[in-house]
């Protein structure tokens, strides 16, 4: 009792001398890779002296650290929109935004509407759109002309040379391509079990054409460069990444459609830094800074009008792979309600352990 | 003739790199005879024992053992066996299975293996102790049955690499005797390496006095202690008293050395080579070879007196060991300290330190040897 | 005899003991903590988090659900199965090639050139696990290094693929081993006098037989604490199975990262955890057993 009693003293002294010490005003942010360039952060310290530690990170792992500290470690949090208010449900990781202290005019209005549905919890908002794209394949034209949609990846013509993540989007996209509606499934888990199965059977009988199941956006692109890889279901951004260094290589949306993604502002629960947050959230939503996120990142923002300030290389290669039918076919992901996880993970787990021979 | 010898060496070198361990080395060994290699430490015995086994390969010369040449002859092929220095028992096996070692390799089915390591535990005096293991053994026990792992093999030679110098004093000197005894009885041939000149003196039917690589002299026990053949043999076995100085006039087999240090001692050649008038030697008496008797008179140097070498001195150390007690008297006059043995009788028992001696011993007593540092000071000159 | 030996130490102990105690405790009283804040007690929570199962929203039941399904459904038990057996393997195989290796540094390599072995064995190790995993990869792929070479030399026509199989996947565990089986098999071949094996020798024996008979038995306690420690971080290895293995390559530690990461599956992931640890040291016991080694041994 006593030495418990010792022990919050000493931590409570210790917390204090490191309270004393921090003095520079900081912003932890747990976010992807590029979505926070090392020049946007310069520029954030010099007008308003916070400084901003950045935790590169993905969905699953945002919230399972969340998850372990209660909602503590970090300032704001940048999960993608359909994965916040389950996770809040089950494990009351968040905070509700205070959308007074963001200023909405700078957000694409539509967009801010959607994810602020989709995040919603028991009435309270709690993410603001930031970043958004879609995944669909990424195919050297010269020599996967033949792939137009997921299921094309099955095909003899690309045998051994393809590669996709074994997550949930691959899932979703292969459902998609097959003729199903998952996201329609979504609230029938017995449906959406059924559903899955197909895809699992899909999934199997298409495994001996996988080089290897990607797992970090680098390696994918090293497999796609060095011609190791053919065909992909990746992201679009990888797809104009390789784009610049050959011409054959790009972004297609396939036939089913793109599956698009947004990439959210959240508040962790225990965040020690609100008003820094908000005013992160205001400072990237610029036009012009949003411009330079677009560039680190290759995807384009919620920001209005960031448009005019993004490079035109990139819009040239955005409307190539988005042809306006495209554009509209994109199924954007709704918010994952609970127990679907737990079906998927055991889809995923019986493709990987299938023989693929 | 040669069939009699259970070993032969012609001419053994063997050199790491410019350094030679072993220089030339010769010798015959009979058929059952118990030999002793002794040397200071690092004059090259184990390098010679270990050419014998076969862990090192001669430079230049050859091994024969039993008629036939084991140059290119692994050490497990050789008849020969070898009981190292720290015994190397297997420490996890137990004492039977250690005797059994070699009986397994030749493939000598379990139930005659047993009858004969039971034999031979019996012989080495150890009935009971095939279950136990090494570790429960007391050194002497353990220098049994690493003999006793040797000899089951029944080697033509068994070589030991002074397998007595981890034991202490006591049972050192009673192992000797046991050695000596065990390999009576089993008529092996024993070749004995040490550097302890009594284990080599007590059990030996040969002894070589081996030098920085070389043999010295190769002779009985007997022949080395009273006729060794060179200064380091004379000074390297038994005790001795050792001037130095030149000779002043040589009469017949006798010469008059002058010692650096002041006065004259009358001696013999030790070599069988006559000595040279001017020649700078060593002399070496041994302290049992001098008489002693109180005396009164005045302080001496070394000289004649009645043809025997005389000298008085000042008692100055008592060394009390019962039957060989000595004492360390001090020449006054050149301030050299000789070692005398007091007589078994006990005459001299009541003999106090400052007491005046007077030294006497015979002319053939004194054995001179040309000094090896001012042949070669000479030869450089 | 040693019985009475143990007891006379105990009384001694025991009338020592009161006036050490506090001072003891003080001393260890860190380490009490840290064990008890840092091992311990996350432990514990874990236990009880893989004893619940969700009912709905932050409503859960006790429950061994957890533990049936690891049983029931086949795919966790072959998974576990497939880690233990390429485990086993990999430790067999880490110590065919680790002994040799061990032996001509303890017993035939002296001084300098010793010191030079060794260290090219520490030197994988002073890179990350990551990067050493990314060098097979650049080594092994299809466009890699090994493949580009066989193709120049002529010995085939087109790129072959080295990773993503389950022999690159040995190999890479192999080499991220070797330190661990060499260094405790070092240090006890050291303590292996020279003059035990030419005695054998002289009395008859033969490279294999002395091998046996003697080496392996003296390093036998070596040759546990090896295959213990590398058994232990081949079996919780996780990159170098997911990295260099195939699109088929299971591996037990990356299931319990999916449970825990992936699928926010806390409950399946302590679970899987906690049979990790007694299914390996239910191995690591058996392996003793058959060795005729304890525990206390291999740490000699
Ligand atoms: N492998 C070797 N390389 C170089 N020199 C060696 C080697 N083995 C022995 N020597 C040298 O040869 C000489 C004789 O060594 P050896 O071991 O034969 O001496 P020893 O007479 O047995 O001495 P001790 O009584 O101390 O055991 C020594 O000077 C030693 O340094
Ligand atoms: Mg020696």
């Amino acid at each position: 009792m006593t030495t418990t009693k010792a022990i919050l003293g000493l931590t409570a002294i210790a917390g204090v001398a490191f309270a004393g010490q921090a003095q520079a005003e900081e912003l932890r942010l747990l976010t992807w890779g590029g979505y926070a360039p090392e020049s946007v952060i310069e520029q954030f310290k010099a007008e308003t002296g916070i400084d901003v530690k950045v935790t590169k990170s993905n969905n699953e792992d945002m919230i399972s650290k969340l998850r372990a500290t209660g909602g503590g470690g970090f300032d704001l949090a940048q999960p993608s929109q359909d994965r916040i208010s389950a996770a809040q449900a089950e494990h009351r990781i968040y905070k509700a935004m205070d959308l007074s202290q963001i200023d909405g005019n700078q957000f694409i209005g539509s967009m801010l509407e959607a994810t602020k549905g989709n995040t919603t919890y028991k009435g309270d908002v709690y993410g603001v759109p930031h970043v958004w794209g879609t995944s669909g394949l990424v195919l050297n034209t010269a020599t996967a002309s033949s792939v137009k949609d997921y299921t094309d990846l099955c095909n003899d013509a690309v045998a051994g040379k393809v590669s996709y993540r074994l997550k949930r989007p691959t899932l979703i996209g292969f459902a998609f391509s097959m003729g199903l509606d998952p996201f329609a499934a979504y609230d029938d888990k017995a449906k959406y079990q059924e559903i899955m199965g197909k895809v699992e059977e899909k999934l199997i009988s298409c495994k001996p054409n996988v080089k290897t199941y990607w797992e970090g956006g680098d390696s994918l692109l090293n497999l796609v460069r060095s011609g190791e890889v053919v065909a992909a279901m990746a992201w679009d951004t990888g797809g104009w990444k390789l784009n610049n260094d050959n011409a054959d290589v790009t972004f297609v949306a396939p036939k089913s459609g793109a599956l698009g993604w947004i990439d959210t502002f959240v508040l962790p629960k225990k965040t020690k830094n609100e008003a820094g947050a908000y005013k992160w959230i205001n400072f990237v939503m610029r036009p012009e800074i949003a411009a330079q996120i677009t560039a680190a990142a290759g995807n384009f923002t919620a920001s209005k009008g960031a448009d005019q300030f993004a490079e035109d290389k990139l819009k040239a290669q955005f409307q190539a792979s988005f042809p306006q039918a495209d554009l509209d076919n994109i199924k954007w992901y709704p918010t994952v309600p609970p127990g679907l996880e737990t079906i998927e993970g055991k889809v995923l787990d019986r493709v990987k352990a299938a023989s693929s021979n | 003739m040669s069939n009699q010898l259970d070993l032969e060496c012609r001419q053994l070198v063997k050199s790491f790199g410019k350094f030679t361990a072993v220089d030339n080395v010769s010798l015959e060994i009979p058929k059952g005879s118990f030999f002793s290699i002794l040397g200071p430490s690092g004059c090259g015995k184990t390098t010679l024992l270990r050419m014998l086994a076969g862990f090192i390969e001669p430079t230049a010369g050859d091994i024969v053992i039993k008629g036939n040449s084991m140059l290119g002859v692994p050490p497990n092929k050789r008849p020969v066996n070898m009981v190292f220095q720290h015994l190397a028992l297997f420490p996890m096996m137990n004492v039977a299975e250690n005797i059994g070692y070699g009986l397994r390799r030749r493939k000598i089915p379990q139930p005659e293996i047993d009858k004969r390591v039971a034999d031979v535990l019996e012989r080495v005096s150890l009935p009971d102790a095939g279950s136990k293991n090494v570790d429960q053994l007391s050194g002497g026990q353990r220098q049994r049955v690493a003999i006793a792992r040797s000899l089951i093999l029944e080697p033509a030679v068994l070589l030991l690499d002074e397998p007595l110098g981890a034991l202490d004093l006591k049972l050192r000197e009673h192992m000797k005797v046991e050695l000596k005894q065990l390999q009576h009885e089993v008529g092996t041939t024993f070749v004995y390496i040490t550097h302890d000149q009594s284990e080599a003196l007590v059990m030996s039917d040969n002894v070589a006095v081996m030098n920085e690589g070389r043999f010295e002299q190769v002779g009985s026990p007997q022949d080395l202690y009273y006729n060794p053949q060179t200064a380091f043999v004379a000074g390297f076995v038994g005790d001795s008293n050792r001037w130095s100085g030149k000779i002043e006039s040589v009469d017949g087999d006798q010469a008059m050395v002058a010692l650096d240090e002041g006065g004259v001692i009358a001696a013999v050649s030790g070599t069988n080579s006559s000595m040279g008038l001017g020649d700078q030697v060593e002399l070496f008496v041994r302290p049992e070879a001098i008489t002693i008797e109180r005396s009164t008179s005045s302080q001496d140097g070394a000289h004649i007196e009645d043809g025997k070498n005389t000298l008085t001195g000042v008692v100055e150390n008592l060394l009390f060991d019962g039957a060989n007690s000595r004492a360390q008297v001090r020449d006054q006059k050149t301030g050299h300290q000789v070692t005398v043995s007091l007589p078994q009788t006990g005459a001299f028992s009541d003999l106090v330190s400052g007491e005046n001696l007077r030294l006497s011993w015979s002319v053939d007593k004194a054995r001179s040897y040309v000094s090896s540092a001012a042949a070669k000071q000479e030869k450089a000159a | 005899m040693s019985s009475a030996e143990i007891a006379v130490s105990g009384t001694e102990q025991r009338s020592v003991i009161p006036t050490l105690k506090l001072g003891t405790f003080l001393l260890m009283l860190p380490l009490l903590l840290w064990l008890l804040l840092l091992i311990i007690l996350p432990h514990v929570d874990l236990l009880i988090v893989s004893l619940r199962e969700v009912l709905g929203y932050r409503e859960y039941a006790f429950s061994l659900q957890n533990y049936a399904e690891f049983f029931t459904e086949p795919l966790y038990w072959n998974t576990f199965v497939r880690t233990a057996v390429m485990s086993i393997l990999a430790t067999i195989i880490t110590l065919i090639v680790g002994f040799p290796v061990s032996y001509y540094i303890a017993k035939v390599m002296k001084g300098r050139k010793r010191n030079l072995l060794f260290i090219m064995c520490l030197i994988p190790f002073w890179v990350s696990e990551l990067v050493r995993t990314f060098g097979w990869m650049i080594l092994l792929r299809e466009s890699g290094v090994l493949s580009s070479f066989i193709q120049w030399i002529g010995l085939v026509d087109g790129p072959v693929e080295f990773l993503y199989t389950d022999a690159t996947l040995m190999v890479g565990l192999v080499y991220t081993s070797m330190l661990f089986m060499v260094v405790p098999l070092v240090s006890v071949l050291d303590t292996l006098d020279d003059s035990l094996i030419e005695a054998a020798y002289d009395l008859g024996g033969n490279t294999v037989s002395i091998l046996r008979e003697i080496v392996i038995p003296h390093a036998m306690p070596g040759i546990a604490s090896g295959c213990i420690v590398v058994f232990m971080l081949t079996l919780g290895n996780y990159l170098t199975p997911t990295l260099l293995g195939g699109k088929d390559s299971l591996w037990f530690t990356e299931q319990i990262y999916n449970q825990f990461i992936t699928r926010f599956n806390w409950e399946s992931g302590s679970a899987f955890g906690f049979l990790l640890l007694f299914l390996s040291s239910a191995i690591v016991f058996v392996g003793l057993k058959l060795s005729r080694q304890t525990l206390a041994d291999t740490v000699k």
